[in-house]
């Protein structure tokens, strides 16, 4: 039985090990932003104003009414 | 729905106004959102539209001044899940079809155009992918994670560090990147992928 072999799925508990996760994990954060804000990013279809404006028209009406 | 109660007459303007205002710019992020509790850009532009005119029509309870982001996504989020629990088992196939496509990855013909992060993260269950996108990705603090998934804030630090060690694992494993690819490799594509990343946003 040797020491140099982690167990599978248990990363090694030292410092190098703990930095290399810390960076994996930063990593891994990065991405999920940036899969995000590609979304954010991406232009508002019309349909989504055009609802918004059909309903405060509606809304204005009643009021007004 | 007309005729048991009349809702009480609501003064428009300059209220209206404001909350549309704040509502239009938050549209992006609610879309964002629903992409990726459906994973399907349609779907989830549907689903973003109702959770959109659910907010109009609660207008009158939201407190102006509060976080409103947090309020419009706890509406979609309420939206998605009661929307899948009518429709539990076309979201049964959906799992099956996801399931699938992981499998397809294998298919050496295939495009590798794939995205292992969005595949390893369509391998989360549903309540990690969610607490961990809110915190991971749209900035949410633990607090107001929370609060959108009407849980406890222990709750959703519990979910996010097992959805982080499970991506991390998912990904170093390549789980779903066998045929051709070593084991690995999904991470590290997504290091490379990040380097390129911080170095365009330090740029």
């Amino acid at each position: 039985m040797t020491d140099n072999s982690d167990p599978p799925g248990k990363p090694p508990k030292s410092g190098a090990g703990l930095e290399e996760a810390r960076l994996r994990q930063q990593a891994i954060g990065v991405k999920l932003r940036h899969m995000f804000d590609e979304v954010v990013n991406e232009p508002v279809p019309d349909e989504f104003l055009d609802i918004l404006r059909r309903a405060d028209e509606k809304a204005s009406g009643e009021g007004g009414s | 729905m007309s005729g048991t109660s009349s809702p009480p007459p609501k003064p428009p303007s300059a209220d209206d106004d404001a909350f549309k205002r704040e509502l239009v710019t938050l549209i992006p992020h609610l879309r964002a959102f629903a992409r990726t509790l459906t994973g399907d850009p349609t779907a989830a532009d549907d689903l973003a539209q109702d959770a959109m005119m659910k907010a109009w029509d609660a207008r009158a309870s939201y407190q102006m001044g509060t976080n409103m982001k947090a309020w419009t996504f706890m509406i979609l989020r309420n939206q998605f899940y009661s929307e899948k629990r009518r429709s539990w088992r076309q979201s049964q196939l959906d799992q099956e079809a996801a399931e699938r496509t992981l499998v397809a990855v294998d298919d050496p013909e295939s495009p590798v155009a794939l995205d292992e992060l969005r595949l390893a993260l369509a391998t989360l269950p549903e309540e990690q992918r969610e607490a961990l996108i809110l915190v991971g990705a749209g900035g949410f603090a633990y607090e107001e994670a929370a609060a959108i998934c009407q849980c406890a804030v222990g709750t959703v630090k519990s979910r996010v560090s097992r959805a982080r060690k499970a991506l991390q694992a998912t990904l170093e494993k390549g789980g779903y990147a066998r045929d051709g690819r070593a084991a690995g490799d999904a991470m590290r594509s997504i290091l490379a992928a990040a380097d390129r990343l911080s170095s365009v946003r330090q740029g």
